[in-house]
C-alpha cells in the first residue's frame, strides 16, 4: 500500500470530493430488497455499492459444526470480480478471508446467539461496486438484513472509519484517500451499548491521533446509525395500516 | 465451549477479578521470551522465539522476482504463516485457514506499514526484475498469543536476514560473490491484550484464550507511533479499554524491542 504526502486536502480545508474532514459520503440504505432470502439489505455509500442477505436460523452444514449452546454465524464477505479497476479474480483472496473473519466478529456480539442451539445463520456480503471503506459498509448494511430477517439484536452494528490523510483526521475515507493517506481505522461500534466490536489500523499515527481518528470514527458510526433506523421504518413502518 | 473450558473460564475469570493468573503472572507481565537467531543456515535469516511454551520459528528467504505494476521500483513482502499440525491438536493438514491468513497479515501489516524493509534497496530493474521477500511464519507448539510471538520473530529474522549480490549485467540477473545486510529500517512489535471479564490481560496463554471475550493487538513502530491495529474475537471492549491496551502495548513494546534489537 502507498503512503504519500500527495495534496489530498485543498486550500480550504476541503477533500477531493468537496467533503469537509468530518462528512461522511452521501449514503443510501434499503432494506428488504432480495426475494429469496430471509433478510436482505443494499447500500450506497459514496460509489460503494454493497447487497448483504442472510438465511437462517437453519440446520447447520456440516452438521458436526453446530454448537450446542448456540447458532453458528457463518460470513462472507466477497468482492464481485468487476467491482475494482482491475477484474478481481472471484476466488476469495487472503483479504476476503481475513475480513469475513473480523466481519463475523464485529457482528456477533449484537446477536442472541443462543436463542437458538444448534443451528447457524449465514450472512453473505456481497461488493458490487468497491471505492474504500466496504468492510465498514459491509457491515453496516450487514446488520440490516439481519434485522430484516428477524434475528434478535442486542443493538444494531454499525461501523465507519477515520482516517488520516494529508496530515489531517477525517471520515469515511474513500478508496484514493485510504492508498495515498497516512493512515485507515475501520471502526464498528454498537451505538447504544457502548461498545466497539471492530478495530483495525493500518499505516502510522500518534498516540493522540489515534484516539481522535477513533472519536471521529464513533462519530460517523452514530450519524450512520440514524441513516439505518430510517430505512427500518422506511419498510416497516409505512407497510403498517397496508395490507401486511 | 467444552465443559472443562467452561469449569476453567470460571476460574481464570475469578483469578483475574482479583489481578492473579493460572500460571501466577500478575495481568501485565509477559512470559519469558527467549530469542535464537541464525537457526536454518539454508535461510537468509532465521529466527526461533520461545514465548512461555509457545514456539514459532521464522525463516526468511529472498528471491527474484517482478514487482507489482503499481510499485515498479519496490521490492516485494510477502508474508505466510503455517499452522503446522504439530504444533497442536487442533491444527490440520492443508492450505491455511481463516486463524493462518489472519496472523499471517497481522505479521504483515505491522512489519509493511512500518516501513520495516526499505523495499526500494531490493529493486534491480524498475517495472522488470526486484528482490522478493517471503517470511515464512512456522508455528512449532502453540500455547496461545501467536502473535506477538510471530511479530517478534519474524522481526529478529529480518534483522538477521543477508541476501546474495545481484547485478544486473546485459539485462541479465548475476550473482556476485559476497552477501548484502537486508537493509532494515523500523522494528515493529506487536503487544495483544486479551479481555476476560471486563479485564485486560497482555500477552495471553492459550487457556486464557479459550477463554476470552476478545483480543487487541497493537503494534508500535520505533518512534512510539501505532503502526497496525487488530481486534480479534467475538466480543467487545469500550473506547477506555482501547486506551488502556494502548498504553500497555506502549511501555511492552519498547522493552520487547530492546530485547530484539541489539545496538
Amino acid at each position: 500500500m502507498h503512503k504519500s504526502d500527495e495534496k489530498l486536502i485543498d486550500k480550504n480545508g476541503l477533500r477531493m470530493d468537496g467533503r469537509k474532514p468530518d462528512e461522511l459520503r452521501s449514503t443510501k440504505i434499503k432494506v428488504g430488497i432480495l426475494g429469496n432470502a430471509d433478510g436482505s439489505a443494499y447500500i450506497e455509500q459514496g460509489k460503494n455499492k454493497i447487497l448483504a442477505a442472510i438465511y437462517g436460523p437453519h440446520e447447520a452444514h456440516p452438521k458436526h459444526r453446530a454448537l450446542h449452546d448456540r447458532s453458528l454465524l457463518k460470513c462472507r464477505y466477497h468482492m464481485a470480480p468487476f467491482s475494482v479497476d482491475e477484474r478481481k479474480s472471484p476466488a476469495p483472496s487472503r483479504r476476503e478471508i481475513e475480513l469475513s473473519k473480523v466481519i463475523r466478529h464485529a457482528l456477533e456480539p449484537s446477536i442472541f446467539l443462543e436463542y437458538y442451539p444448534r443451528t447457524a445463520i449465514e450472512l453473505y456480503i456481497e461488493v458490487l461496486q468497491a471505492h474504500g471503506g466496504t468492510r465498514c459498509a459491509g457491515i453496516t448494511v450487514a446488520s440490516l438484513a439481519l434485522a430484516d430477517g428477524g434475528i434478535p439484536l442486542r443493538d444494531l452494528t454499525v461501523a465507519c472509519a477515520a482516517g488520516k490523510v494529508d496530515g489531517h483526521v477525517v471520515l469515511d475515507l474513500t478508496d484514493n484517500e485510504d492508498k495515498k493517506g497516512q493512515a485507515d481505522v475501520p471502526l464498528a461500534i454498537m451505538p447504544n451499548l457502548n461498545a466497539i466490536t471492530l478495530l483495525q489500523m493500518d499505516g502510522q499515527l500518534t498516540i493522540s491521533e489515534f484516539e481522535e481518528a477513533i472519536e471521529l470514527a464513533i462519530k460517523g458510526c452514530k450519524q450512520l446509525y440514524e441513516k439505518q433506523k430510517e430505512a427500518l421504518r422506511a419498510k416497516y413502518v409505512t407497510a403498517e395500516g397496508e395490507e401486511e | 465451549m467444552s465443559m472443562v473450558t467452561r469449569i476453567k473460564q470460571k476460574q481464570i475469570a475469578q483469578l483475574v477479578n482479583d489481578g492473579k493468573r493460572l500460571d501466577g503472572r500478575e495481568l501485565d507481565k509477559y512470559r519469558e521470551i527467549k530469542l535464537e537467531i541464525g537457526v536454518i543456515e539454508k535461510a537468509e535469516g532465521s529466527a526461533r522465539v520461545l514465548l512461555g511454551n509457545t514456539e514459532v520459528l521464522v525463516g526468511v528467504k529472498v528471491g527474484i522476482g517482478q514487482p507489482f505494476p503499481d510499485t515498479p521500483s519496490e521490492g516485494v513482502l510477502t508474508v505466510n504463516v503455517e499452522l503446522v499440525p504439530l504444533a497442536s491438536p487442533m491444527f490440520e493438514p492443508g492450505p491455511p485457514n481463516e486463524n493462518a491468513v489472519e496472523l499471517a497479515r497481522i505479521v504483515d501489516r505491522g512489519i509493511r506499514e512500518a516501513k520495516t524493509i526499505d523495499l526500494e534497496k531490493l529493486c534491480l530493474q524498475p517495472g522488470k526484475t526486484v528482490l522478493v521477500v517471503f517470511i515464512d511464519v512456522y508455528v512449532l507448539n502453540h500455547d496461545g498469543n501467536l502473535i506477538d510471538a510471530s511479530a517478534i520473530a519474524a522481526l529478529a529474522a529480518l534483522l538477521n536476514t543477508k541476501t546474495s549480490k545481484y547485478e544486473i549485467e546485459e539485462g541479465e540477473v548475476k550473482v556476485k560473490p559476497g552477501y548484502n545486510q537486508l537493509s532494515i529500517r523500523n522494528h515493529p512489535i506487536a503487544v495483544t491484550s486479551a479481555k476476560i471479564n471486563g479485564k485486560l490481560i497482555v500477552d495471553p496463554s492459550l487457556e486464557e484464550e479459550e477463554v476470552m471475550d476478545a483480543r487487541l493487538t497493537i503494534t508500535l513502530e520505533k518512534e512510539g507511533k501505532i503502526c497496525a491495529v487488530q481486534k480479534g474475537g467475538p466480543g467487545q471492549f469500550t473506547r477506555e479499554q482501547i486506551m488502556e491496551a494502548v498504553k500497555t502495548a506502549e511501555t511492552k513494546s519498547s522493552e520487547i524491542r530492546k530485547m530484539v534489537v541489539k545496538d
